[in-house]
C-alpha cells in the first residue's frame, strides 16, 4: 500500500475539568504515517507528552472499529473529521497533507459537558434512552425469531435506524444541539417494530421530555447532523418522529 | 401529554411554527393572485373590486382575524424557539462546519423571519392601516359601485424609491424563508416518506421563487410605469 509520512501541526483544546475556561495548545508532530488512524496519531503524541512529563491528551475512545461511539472529536469543524460516514478512529491520517494545520475541538453544547481536554460527558444520552428508549417484556427463554412477522420494508428501515451508535456528532453538527435525529433513531426503529408497538406513545413523549430536559435544542430541518452522522441516519426519521409525537399527544387522555 | 406541551416542547413548537406557516403559505396563494389583478391594465378597476370583496364580506373579516392570529403565533413562537436554540451551544466553535452540511439560509430562518418582519411593519403602515382606519379614498368602479381606490395608493407608494428598495428586499427574503420553511413545515408535521420529500422540496423552490418575483414586480411595475 502506498505510505508515505507527513509533519503536522496540530490545534487541540485543552481544559483542565468542567470549570477550567480551557484554550487552544499548538503541537508540532512529525513523521505521522498516512495510514495511522487520526487517534493513533493522537497517541504518537501523547506518547511524547508523557515523556516530557506533560499532561496527555484527554480524549474518549473504545472500540477504535466504528462501532461503539465513543471517540467524540470535531476536527477542521466537522464532528469525525472530513470524511463522510466515518467515525474519528477511522478516518486516516491519508485524508491529511503534509504541512496541514488541524483544529480539534470537543463537542460543544451545553447538555454535554466537557469533563477534561476532548471528553465530554454525554450521560445525558443515557438518561434520555432510560425514559423510553426500550422494550419492556418478561425475561425468559427467547421466543423463536419467525414468531413476530415483520414486513421487509419496515424491517429494513427499522434496521437502519438502529445503527446509530449514540456517538452525538448530530449534536455537536446542529446549530441548535439538537439531540433529534438520535432520539428520532431510537423512536424510529422501535416503532417501526411489533416489539416496541405496546409503548409506542407513551415512548416518544417521555423521551422527546427528557431530551428537553436535558437541554438540547429543537430541529430545523437544516440536515447539517444527517450529513455528519457516521451511520447514514437519515432526517426522514426525524419527521417520523414529529408524526409519532403528533399522533401520541393528539390520542392521550 | 397536556396542550401545554404542544407550545413548549422542542418538538410541539416546531408543530406550531410548521401549522402556522403553512396556513402563511396559503394565504400568500390567495394574496399573489388577487395582487395580480392589477396587471389586467384596466387601471386597477379589477384590482379594486377584487379588494374590496376580500373585505366586504364576515367570513373575509373572519378568516383575517384568523390570519392574524397565525401570523402573531408564527413571530412569537419564530423567535421564542430562535432565542432557545441560540442558547443551547454555551461555548461556540472556532472552525464553524459552514455550508458543508447545510445550507445558509435554513440555519438563518430567524434572521430572515425578523427582515420579513420589518418589511411587514411598513406594509402594514402603508396598506393595511388606511384601508381599515384611517381610510383611503374612494373610486367609482364601471358598474357604478364605489369601493377604495387601493390602486391609486399602491401608484402613489411605489413612486418612493426606498419603499420600492425595501419591498424587494423583503420579497427576497420570503424567498430564501420558504426555500427552506416550504419543505420543513411538511417535515414538522410528520411527513417522512423520502420520496414526497424531494418534491416537497422541489415544489417549494418553484413556489418561492414563483411568488416572490411575482410580488418584487408589483411594485417594481408601478414604479417604472409600465402599467396604464
Ligand atoms: C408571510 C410570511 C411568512 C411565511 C409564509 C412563513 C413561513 C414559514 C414556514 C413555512 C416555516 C417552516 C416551519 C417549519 O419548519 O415547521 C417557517 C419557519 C420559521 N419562520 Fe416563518 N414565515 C413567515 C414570516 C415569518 C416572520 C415574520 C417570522 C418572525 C420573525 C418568522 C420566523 C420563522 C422562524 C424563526 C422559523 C424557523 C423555525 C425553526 O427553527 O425551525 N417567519 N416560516
Ligand atoms: S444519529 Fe448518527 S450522529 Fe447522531 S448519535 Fe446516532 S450515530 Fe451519532
Ligand atoms: S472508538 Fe468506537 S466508534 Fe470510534
Amino acid at each position: 500500500m502506498e505510505h508515505n509520512t507527513m509533519n503536522l501541526t496540530l490545534k487541540v483544546w485543552r481544559q483542565k475539568n468542567a470549570n477550567d475556561r480551557g484554550n487552544f495548545e499548538t503541537y508540532q508532530v512529525s513523521d505521522i504515517s498516512s495510514e495511522m488512524s487520526f487517534l493513533e496519531m493522537f497517541d504518537v503524541l501523547n506518547e511524547r507528552l508523557i515523556r516530557e512529563g506533560k499532561d496527555p491528551i484527554a480524549f474518549d475512545h473504545d472500540c477504535r472499529e466504528g462501532i461503539c461511539g465513543m471517540c467524540s472529536m470535531y476536527i477542521d469543524g466537522k464532528p469525525h473529521g472530513p470524511w463522510t460516514q466515518n467515525t474519528t478512529c477511522q478516518l486516516h491520517m491519508r485524508a491529511f497533507k503534509d504541512g496541514d494545520t488541524i483544529v480539534v475541538e470537543p463537542w460543544r453544547a451545553k447538555a454535554f459537558p466537557v469533563v477534561k481536554d476532548l471528553v465530554v460527558d454525554r450521560t445525558s444520552f443515557d438518561r434520555i434512552i432510560q425514559a423510553g428508549g426500550y422494550i419492556s417484556v418478561n425475561t425468559g427463554n427467547a421466543v423463536d425469531a419467525n414468531a413476530l412477522p415483520v414486513e421487509k420494508e419496515k424491517a429494513d428501515a427499522a434496521f437502519a435506524a438502529a445503527a446509530c451508535i449514540g456517538c452525538g456528532a448530530c449534536v455537536a453538527a446542529c446549530k441548535n444541539s439538537s439531540a433529534l435525529l438520535f432520539v428520532s433513531a431510537k423512536v424510529a426503529h422501535l416503532a417501526l417494530l411489533p416489539q416496541g408497538d405496546p409503548e409506542r406513545k407513551t415512548r416518544v413523549v417521555n423521551m422527546v421530555a427528557q431530551m428537553d430536559k436535558e437541554g438540547f435544542g429543537s430541529c430545523t430541518a437544516t440536515g447539517a447532523c444527517e450529513a455528519t452522522c457516521p451511520k447514514g441516519i437519515t432526517i426522514e426519521n426525524i419527521a417520523r418522529l414529529n408524526k409519532e409525537y403528533m399522533v401520541a399527544s393528539l390520542t392521550s387522555k | 401529554m397536556t396542550l401545554k406541551q404542544i407550545f413548549t416542547s422542542a418538538v410541539g413548537r416546531k408543530l406550531t411554527m410548521g401549522l402556522s406557516g403553512i396556513f402563511l403559505i396559503l394565504f400568500l396563494i390567495v394574496h399573489v393572485g388577487l395582487n395580480a389583478c392589477i396587471w389586467a391594465n384596466d387601471g386597477g378597476e379589477m384590482f379594486n373590486r377584487a379588494a374590496h370583496f376580500m373585505g366586504a364580506t364576515v367570513v373575509m373579516r373572519i378568516l383575517e382575524v384568523g390570519l392574524f392570529v397565525f401570523i402573531f403565533i408564527h413571530i412569537i413562537q419564530g423567535l421564542m424557539l430562535e432565542v432557545s436554540n441560540r442558547s443551547k451551544r454555551g461555548t461556540a466553535y472556532a472552525v464553524s462546519y459552514g455550508n458543508r452540511g447545510s445550507k445558509w439560509y435554513s440555519r438563518s430562518m430567524g434572521l430572515l423571519g425578523t427582515i420579513i418582519l420589518l418589511f411587514l411593519v411598513i406594509h402594514w403602515i402603508d396598506f393595511w392601516i388606511p384601508s381599515r382606519f384611517t381610510g383611503v379614498e374612494d373610486v367609482t368602479l364601471s358598474d357604478g359601485k364605489t369601493v377604495h381606490n387601493l390602486y391609486a395608493l399602491m401608484q402613489n407608494r411605489f413612486e418612493v424609491t426606498w419603499i420600492v428598495v425595501v419591498y424587494i428586499l423583503g420579497c427576497i427574503s420570503l424567498a430564501y424563508h420558504l426555500a427552506h420553511g416550504f419543505q420543513s413545515a411538511f417535515r414538522s408535521l410528520g411527513v417522512y416518506n423520502k420520496k414526497y420529500n424531494v418534491m416537497l422540496t422541489n415544489f417549494g423552490y418553484a413556489f418561492a421563487i414563483i411568488v416572490s418575483l411575482a410580488f418584487i414586480m408589483m411594485p417594481v411595475s408601478m414604479y417604472f410605469h409600465w402599467l396604464s
